[in-house]
């Protein structure tokens, strides 16, 4: 591997690993499946989505399946992405500061980390409407689970998942459009790497990490 | 079933309105169960296999009269049998004989509930039936129904239960267990009219001494288009767990009514709020500014 700070015009960061970025896009694909088909049975104005998994039938067939396919995806990426997840004071401040944030004003805000408190919120609104979705899915799944349960939770359970769904599907039109609006994104997630420029910008401690883990300084005693 | 002779009032998953300009000009039609008729001989659950080419598995005797256990896919009607002690009346034996199937709601859970467009519908006679050919399986029916009715099939995962013979009313015969009822508990005609006829054995009931005679017609789900005479209709819940006051669960209304349209229009404004943001502050760029802040501050990290 060459050194990435030979050519400060050329080199470039890694944000994802290749078993990272799989593991993503894992996820996204399933669930872009999992919510058509979700959406197609939720409202009659939508059932026209069922054609993607071969009609009505096949979708209430494969929705529960896709449906675990992608919170047992989601749950290796979540482990594996808890550790950088976690709130620190700063990111409230950044939260505080929400319009210097949707108006690109980032040289107002507190330093970031690897993730911004924007995106460590989404994370965990993901791990629990993913928990949520498992939880409510298994008891309306009514070909193998269903009939371990009385209506009344049944009935509860078809509101939770809805619920949750509709949570977990405007968040991931946020977290698609936060990729379109900070450009740059999209690459980190495909390629796997940012520009340095890119990481000091927008998660400027996590460029500074980065940095020392390449540059150690020297120890003061 | 889909029977061009009967018009569709409702039709599951669907948004606009069925075609409707033909109406039951006569009134819609009705069921009675008299249960203070009924001797249990089980001739209404023959003739619904007959008719309805049904044949269930043979199941084992438990000892009881109730034969099959439960409704099933292909018992779409059963006698429900009761013992029950009367505490007013000295506690004498009282054998509660209920003949249980699909009630026919004026305002069906099962049709609410339904998320295949046309796999349950109502016809403007007020029958509730299901066209299993667009039926996916879901089961979400039985989460609507008030009293627990649909069974889905092991053989072909789709929905059945009671059409009320909307095949043989169609062509103007009266449901297979009217027909095959001997003692006259069975009873078809117009609501309205099943309504008088229950009246009038109301009325002779309480002659009788059956003081809480009353007719069963439960208005939370719209009325029903299969009621009972019940001698004790101030209890139901004595005749094998029939709900006393039966609706559409608050928990179906919620998720059937106001959160689908809410929810679609909430995942629209958060798709567009991120266009008009796009389009209003527009994207977020490094420029080359930051990528000589990022270089200068390499540098220094290389010579401390």
């Amino acid at each position: 591997m060459s050194d990435p700070t030979t050519d400060p015009s050329r080199r470039t960061i890694q944000r994802y690993t290749p078993n990272e970025r799989t593991n993503h896009w894992v996820v996204a694909i399933v669930f872009v499946l999992t919510a058509i088909s979700g959406l197609a049975l939720f409202h009659p104005a939508l059932y026209w989505l069922s054609v993607f998994l071969g009609g009505g039938t096949w979708t209430r067939i494969l929705h529960p399946f896709l449906g675990l396919i992608m919170t047992l995806a989601f749950a290796v990426l979540a482990a594996a992405m808890w550790r950088f997840n976690k709130m620190e004071p700063r990111d409230w401040q950044w939260l505080r500061q929400g319009r210097d944030v949707v108006n690109n004003r980032e040289d107002r805000l507190p330093e970031v980390g690897r993730f911004n408190a924007g995106q460590k919120l989404v994370f965990f609104v993901f791990v629990v409407c993913m928990l949520a979705l498992l939880l409510s899915g298994i008891v309306i799944w009514r070909e193998y689970f269903s009939l371990y349960f009385p209506v009344g939770v049944i009935r509860a359970a078809a509101v939770v998942h809805g619920l949750s769904a509709f949570i977990l599907i405007c968040a991931i039109v946020a977290h698609i459009y936060a990729g379109i609006w900070v450009k740059g994104s999209i690459g980190a997630m495909t390629r796997g790497t940012v520009t340095p420029g890119w990481a000091w910008k927008h998660h400027r401690a996590w460029f500074r990490e980065k940095l020392h883990a390449t540059h150690p300084r020297p120890r003061s005693d | 079933m889909a029977l061009q002779s009967l018009d569709i009032v409702r039709r599951s998953a669907t948004t606009t309105s069925s075609p409707n300009v033909r109406q039951a000009q006569t009134g819609t039609v009705a069921k009675l169960i008299d249960t203070t008729k009924c001797i249990g001989c089980k001739a209404c659950q023959v003739a619904c296999m007959e008719w309805n080419d049904l044949r269930d598995e043979i199941g084992t005797n438990i000892g009881a009269y109730q034969n099959p256990h439960d409704l099933t896919d292909q018992s779409w009607t059963l006698m429900r049998f009761a013992e029950y002690e009367n505490p007013d009346k000295g506690n004498d034996l009282e054998w509660l004989i209920r003949k249980d199937g699909c009630m026919h709601c004026a305002d069906p859970g099962c049709l609410k509930a339904c998320p295949a467009p046309g796999a349950i519908v109502q016809y403007a006679n007020g029958i509730v039936d299901f066209h299993e050919e667009n039926c996916i399986g879901c089961g979400y029916c039985i989460a609507g129904c008030p009293f627990d009715i649909p069974r889905i099939s092991k053989r072909d995962h789709k929905a059945y239960k009671c059409t009320l013979c909307s095949d043989r009313v169609a062509v103007g015969l009266e449901p297979a267990c009217i027909k095959a009822c001997p003692t006259g508990a069975l009873v078809w005609g117009t609501k309205e009219d099943m309504q008088q006829h229950a009246a009038e054995r109301v009325e002779d009931l309480k002659s009788r001494g059956f003081d809480n005679a009353g007719l069963y017609d439960p208005p939370g789900v719209g009325g029903t288009h299969v009621m009972y005479v019940l001698h004790h209709a101030d209890q139901p819940q004595l005749y094998n767990d029939l709900p006393a006051d039966p609706h559409i669960s608050p928990a179906v209304s919620l998720w059937k009514g106001a959160t689908k349209p809410l929810a679609l229009a909430g995942i629209v404004l958060t798709a567009l709020a991120g266009f008009f943001h796009y389009i209003r502050v527009g994207r977020n760029e490094v420029h080359e500014s930051d990528e000589q802040a990022a270089a200068r501050e390499t540098e220094r990290a290389r010579h401390e």
